[in-house]
């Protein structure tokens, strides 16, 4: 069934139900891919091994419900505009996808172009942020430098007096940006995985990974029993340590808590996505009115998805700064999300030292603008067996090899 | 003006005092200890806002924090506008102006509504379905629409003058809500003489009893209640009210907000607007109540349908009819309470409809005109309902619907607790389960409505040992499953999320409750769901076939209703947003002229303009006096870190590259600190000041972050190290000296130290007096010229300025410095540095020590990338035109570096630059390109050291 205004209208008149979005199938006893976690990058990766690669033979096993990780957490922040020539590819490749997304799977996942524009409060984070301009303009990522008063006039409520503790000089804005809707890209990516065929099986906790003796895996064990597989990709964000390990994998991965909070909804004020990373704040308006308002993460390893309210009134107080004209409006709703850090801050993609077996975790703090890139790259490299170009400067051995992705050390420049 | 749905007597409102309001422009009276609710209700208004999506007309449901429907803005004037406040919960004050919200032009005529007659197209996530031919319109089309018809309430458009403070406290008991059971909790534990805490959300304390006309332990409420707040003010146990603990943190700390001059007409203009408590209490008692559970059922909507109990607390705490003929929709025998004190009133109950299949002995004892095993199957009215129609056909002309489902105890603080809930079968609700934590749960919270239980539950949570008792009070249970209906019948108000939605959900394979919640919005809106979940849960429930437990219940997060974002903020605004750091000689530096930069948290010297010489004019001038002459700079902003005892000097050579254990006392070296992946972490000068004591400095931004570097390795990696780290960065004023005329600068103010160059040459340092003052005097050089950087203990630093700049010294900032160091080929550390930079790329691989063991960082410089002969160096780059920072260098079209810094140079009267090019070294003379938005620059790859390259000027 195509979703469109005329099916709306039928069902409307009609009143006839709507088909499932997906189907809840038993495991079945065996897959050619066994897909861990059904978040957007897995639930992607199925799509995309479906779709483009001709492999339907797929299930996606999910502990919980499905896009109920950072999928459904996060703040929704569409970007590409990054340093690095490996990371303005990978996030180049996602924002391309992300343009015709909603048309590619029937789905309005309401990306929502509207610019994101990160300012800069000091000399040296002008001169990181004009870096990053030349280099997109190098890669052919647009990005354009702003200064105060252009940055007030494409975000009115924005202030930019010179009195502030750390006055705005200047604002990289990369117009293509945006948000979208985050739920709705897990939704539009089962959809259109169920309807090729996949398997989307939630309420099924992996327990174990199981390997021939020659080595490569063969299986995963769950809470409903055993599944075999060729192949198993691990797309498990926070827990894929915890995953991998039942293979005998260590992986650099380090797991925070990271905030998020939303205030009551209000008519239209923000136009834009506003990031500071030196007052640690990002902030967009949902189409519901509401401020959807990323914090920081705590300063210490936990699995706890929720935070310590330091770190919320943190993020206040620099929203509060930078828009003094919200400070009367009020959190209603605060959650954390577990993100897995890497050393470099850049995610892991790609084949693990046994064979069979994938691995698309570390995407930190900036995992969601990823998501069609990650799983399209993903599924390419899972279904020929070696990395999609696109993919191997992310591989494992980079922290063996030394050839680092980092975007945040020096320039601390936030995902 | 009369208020025509006041009662004469009773209440606790003063009729005595008459307050006057505004609603919408429309001028009104109400009285003392009035809420914006029960005034508009004094005054027969029941039409108070528009729902969400529909734009329905909506009425007041409720009377407390959980009302989904009467939000209002309230404008104080001069920025002082609020959004999407709850009437129920807004204190009347004399001229208070309140405005509905979500309509257009009006809210009797809302052109929004339109919404309302296309509804069977706007079902559950039909967004996600449409809009998105031709792909642009979701953009400019589409989302700008959804946009404009979403969103409550209007934000402030003028900055919010009010003052927000933060306040923290420790006590050993904190009791949440004050109503019986928190009371008698409370003076249980003040009788243990714990240090106890009240607080509650509304303005006056008491809880239920403010609207009980029962007696308590032998005397009527009101007595016990006057009798129990004596009691405890006497014992000195801390009473909040208007204050509402939002949320729970790990070890016991509540947050709770204190709403402190809303209520006022005028308040003090030294009194903040709110005042945020961090509260760390050794025990937390929940009584938080239960909210009264709506029915749902097909124009269950209407303004006019209201909670029963809602209605009695109207009549009874307020002296408000909601109705003058009203029918009551009972699904449990406490609705019949509130019928029959409406009826003690005068107001007709035209139908008692108690859709049990039996009736009760509280049904037949009622006297009420009972309609046993019928339920209300819908309702007419267009702004107010006028008529219930029953199932069994039966039409009921009304002017108001009390609805009574049941109770929703109040669990959402122990929720957030992480402690677990259980399902209670008979209540049909979530109840505290097995607690571990030093949580205690009385009261309706806890499952008990009996008033006598509820105060026994308290004194046992307040009690030295008590784990309270839950009682069962069968009276005021069960509710019934929610019966499905055909129409609008509304699970979420606010959201307008009907039954049908939910039905939707499910079909459409939505089956977690979390899904269905982000489906459909259900328990989305403001209040969270407080009225809404439990119902969606049951329904949820029903149509998937299974149990609620195993549906389970969305997450109870923080806060429990709305906080305000300036309270949460506190006092950090302006100059506390982070309190901005000086130098001790900031005021002299202020008085030469300075322009400032803010570096980190500190504020820096940039430049010192004389006349009206801009930047670039300045900078030329200071280093032309530095190059010639000598200058002087406030380098007190950089890290110090004194690192002391008999392993010191061990901890050092594992923490810097260099080998430091070789250094003598009295020298200084210059040193790189990695990180474990062998990247260049920060740099700085170690100063050995003896056998056991090192001077180490780091760079101003990279201060603390090098201590817990360092910090982090002393306690994990290396504890058997006898070594301590101390911060001493504020202890110390830091003044350079840079110049070929440094030493005589400072010779006639130096007591102790002999400056001859064989007797303090370049990098070493001496102990002594400064102008009377003990001081650490080094030799060292960020410009390549001969240097020296004083060292007086802080309170002096402004004193010893003074007298070096009385000798005719030129003070330069961080813009000469950058420039100075950038002729010598200097590295900034974030600058030369990136976080991808090890020590060979700049240059500085020579400060290595071979022979040590390890270093942190070691082992990583030994892997292959490491290794490559194309890695980033650092280069010059010399060009016609000035570069720009960050602009990129390329070869053949292809990018192969980037410009790190870029300066006029006055010593060498051209434009230099400094970059990061692949395998740079090996293209020394080579011309690349630097590609810019309007043209491509030429530039020629030279030695990164512009100036001096044998360094003799340093030894002068």
């Amino acid at each position: 069934m195509r979703f469109s205004i005329f099916s709306l209208l039928r069902h409307a008149i009609g009143g006839t139900p709507w088909p499932e979005q997906w189907r809840s199938p038993e495991p079945k006893a065996a897959y050619d891919v066994v897909i861990i976690g059904a978040g957007g990058h897995g639930l992607a990766t199925a799509y995309y091994l479906a779709r483009e690669h001709g492999i339907r033979r797929v299930a996606v096993l999910e502990r919980g419900w499905l896009g109920g990780g950072n999928t459904g957490r996060n703040t929704t922040v569409i970007r590409s505009n990054y340093l690095r020539d490996e990371s303005a590819a990978i996030y180049e490749h996602a924002l391309k996808l992300w343009e015709t997304l909603a048309q590619e799977l029937n789905y309005n996942v309401m990306y929502s172009p509207r610019g994101v524009m990160m300012l800069a409060h000091s000399v040296h984070e002008a001169q990181v942020f004009k870096r990053h301009v030349h280099a997109n303009r190098l890669n052919g990522v647009d990005n354009e430098w702003l200064t105060p008063s252009e940055a007030k006039a494409f975000c009115p409520p924005l202030n930019i007096s010179p009195d502030l503790r750390y006055p705005i000089l200047g604002a990289a804005l990369q117009r293509r940006g945006g948000v979208a809707r985050h739920d709705a890209v897990a939704w539009g990516y089962a959809r259109g995985a169920n309807a090729l065929g996949v398997d989307i099986i939630q309420n099924c906790e992996v327990t174990g990974i199981s390997r021939m003796p020659s080595g490569p895996v063969n299986a995963v064990e769950t809470t409903r029993g055993r599944i075999a597989a060729r192949k198993v990709a691990v797309v498990a964000a926070g827990h894929t340590s915890v995953v991998l390990a039942m293979a005998g994998v260590r992986m650099p991965l380090e797991s925070y808590p990271l905030q998020a909070l939303v205030s009551e909804p209000v008519k239209p004020v923000l136009p834009c996505v506003v990031m500071s990373n030196s007052i640690h704040a990002y902030i967009s308006q949902s189409d519901k009115g509401e401020l959807v308002i990323g914090a920081a993460t705590d300063a210490y390893v936990s699995y706890s998805q929720a935070g310590g309210l330091h770190v919320a009134e943190h993020t206040l107080e620099a929203i509060c700064e930078l828009f003094p004209t919200f400070r009367r409006l009020r959190m209603l709703r605060n959650w954390g999300g577990i993100v897995d850090v890497t050393p470099d801050r850049s995610p892991i993609i790609g084949l693990t030292p046994v064979p069979g077996l994938y691995v698309n975790c570390g995407w930190g703090t900036g995992g969601f603008k990823a998501t069609p890139g990650s799983g399209h790259v993903f599924a390419a490299t899972i279904a020929r067996g070696e990395p999609h170009p696109i993919v191997a400067p992310f591989a494992l051995e980079r922290f063996r090899t030394g050839a680092l992705i980092d975007e945040a050390a020096a320039a601390a420049v936030a995902h | 003006m009369t208020q025509p749905f006041r009662t004469s007597e009773g209440g606790r409102i003063d009729r005595q005092r008459p307050i006057a309001f505004e609603f919408d422009g429309r001028r009104l009276t109400g009285c003392h200890s009035d809420t914006l609710a029960s005034a508009l209700l004094a005054n027969g208004v029941h039409l108070v806002g528009r729902s969400f999506k529909y734009h329905r007309p909506r009425g007041i449901v409720s009377a407390g924090a959980e009302e989904p429907n009467a939000l209002v803005t309230i404008d104080r004037g001069n920025g002082r506008i609020t959004p999407n406040l709850r009437a129920t919960q807004a204190e009347l004050y004399d001229g208070m102006r309140a405005r509905s919200q979500n309509r257009f032009p009006s809210l009797s005529f809302d052109l929004g509504a339109v919404s309302n007659a296309i509804s069977p197209l706007l079902s559950a996530g039909f967004y996600y379905k449409t809009f998105m031919w031709p792909r642009s319109f979701w953009r400019h089309v589409y989302e700008p629409a959804i946009r404009a018809a979403a969103g409550l309430g209007r934000a402030p458009a003028a900055a919010d003058p009010d003052r927000y403070l933060q306040q923290y406290m420790h006590c050993d008991v904190l009791i949440i809500g004050a109503g019986p059971a928190g009371l008698a909790a409370a003076l249980a534990a003040a009788a243990r003489k714990a240090r106890v805490v009240v607080c509650d959300e509304q303005a006056e304390l008491g809880g239920s009893l403010l609207t009980e006309n029962s007696e308590v332990e032998g005397k009527p409420a009101s007595d016990w209640l006057v009798n129990a707040l004596h009691m405890l003010r006497d014992a000195d146990v801390m009473l909040l009210p208007r204050t509402t603990a939002f949320g729970w943190f790990p070890g016991n700390m509540i947050g709770a907000v204190q709403r402190v001059t809303d209520h006022l007409p005028d308040p003090h203009p030294r009194l903040p607007r709110e005042r945020l408590w961090h509260i760390r209490a050794r025990e937390v008692v929940v009584a938080a109540g239960a909210v009264e559970r709506p029915l749902v059922f097909s124009g269950n909507d209407r303004p006019g349908v209201m909670l029963a109990d809602a209605a009695r607390t109207y009549l009874l705490r307020y002296g408000v009819k909601v109705g003058s003929r009203v029918v009551v929709a009972a699904e449990s025998d406490s609705a019949y309470a509130a019928a029959v004190a409406l009826r003690q009133a005068g107001i007709a109950i035209v139908a008692m409809v108690d859709r049990r299949p039996a009736a009760s002995d509280v049904a037949r004892s009622s006297g009420l005109p009972v309609r046993i095993a019928a339920s209300i199957a819908d309702t007419s009215g267009s702004l107010r309902i006028n008529r219930a129609t029953l199932s069994n056909g039966e039409k009921i002309s009304c002017d108001a619907l009390l609805m009574c489902g049941g109770w929703i105890p109040t669990v959402h603080l122990f929720a957030q607790s992480r402690e677990k809930l259980r399902f209670d079968e008979a209540l049909q609700a979530f109840l505290p389960g097995v607690w571990t934590g030093h949580a205690r749960c009385a009261g309706a919270c806890n499952g008990a409505f009996d008033l006598t239980a509820c105060i026994e539950e308290g004194y046992a949570a307040g009690g030295a040992n008590g784990q309270p008792q839950r009682a069962r009070h069968p009276e005021c249970a069960p509710a019934l499953p929610p019966s499905v209906h055909k129409g609008m019948a509304f699970v979420d108000f606010q959201n307008d999320v009907t039954i049908k939605d939910l039905r939707t959900a499910t079909q459409e394979g939505f089956r977690s409750i979390e899904h269905v919640k982000r489906y459909t919005t259900t328990g989305m809106a403001t209040d969270q769901g407080k009225l809404a979940n439990l119902n969606a849960l049951a329904i949820v429930a029903d149509l998937l076939h299974q149990p609620i437990p195993r549906i389970g219940h969305t997450t109870f997060r923080m806060p429990y209703t709305p906080v305000t974002f300036g309270a949460l903020a506190g006092s950090a605004r302006g100059d506390l947003f982070e309190p901005v750091r000086r130098t001790p000689m900031h005021d002299q530096v202020a008085a030469l002229g300075a322009v400032f930069e803010n570096v980190g948290t500190w504020q820096r010297a940039r430049y010192f303009p004389q006349g009206s010489e801009d930047m670039h004019r300045a900078v030329a001038r200071e280093c032309r006096a530095v190059r010639n002459a000598v200058g002087m700079f406030d380098a007190t902003t950089l890290g110090k870190i004194e690192v002391t005892g008999p392993d010191a000097a061990e901890f050092l050579d594992r923490i810097y590259t260099g080998s430091l254990s070789r250094l003598a006392p009295g020298r200084c070296r210059y040193g790189l600190l990695l990180t474990e992946a062998g990247y260049v972490l920060d740099d700085g000068v170690i100063a050995r000041l003896g056998p056991d004591r090192f001077h180490v400095t780091t760079t101003t931004n990279g201060a603390a972050s090098v201590l817990h570097h360092m910090e982090d390795y002393r306690q994990t990696e290396f504890p058997e190290l006898r070594v301590w780290l101390t911060s001493v960065t504020e202890q110390w004023a830091v003044i350079a000296l840079q110049g070929p005329l440094a030493r005589q600068a400072i010779a006639s103010h130096v007591q102790d130290i002999d400056l001859a160059p064989d007797a303090l040459p370049h990098m070493s340092v001496r102990e002594g007096h400064i102008c009377g003052v003990p001081a650490r005097l080094f030799r060292v050089s960020f410009t390549g010229e001969l240097g020296y950087e004083i060292n007086v203990p802080a309170d002096h630093g402004p004193m010893v300025w003074q007298a070096i700049h009385a000798g005719n010294v030129t003070a330069y900032g961080t813009e000469t410095m950058h420039v100075l160091r950038a002729e010598k080929g200097y590295i900034v550390v974030g600058q030369e540095t990136d976080g991808t930079v090890i020590p060979s790329d700049v240059g500085l691989g020579w400060t290595i020590g071979r022979e040590k063991p390890d270093f942190v960082g070691k082992r990583s410089l030994a892997r292959p990338d490491m290794l490559r002969h194309d890695r980033k160096q650092l280069v010059g780059l010399l060009s016609a035109d000035l570069l720009e920072e960050g602009a990129q260098v390329i070869s053949d079209g292809a990018g192969i570096g980037h410009v790190t810094s870029a300066y006029w140079s006055e010593t060498l009267q051209s434009p230099i630059a400094l970059g990061l090019i692949a395998a740079g070294r090996s293209r020394i003379g080579e011309i690349l390109h630097v590609p810019m938005p309007d043209r491509t620059i030429a530039v020629r790859v030279t030695d990164p050291v512009f100036y001096d390259r044998q360094g003799a000027r340093l030894h002068g």
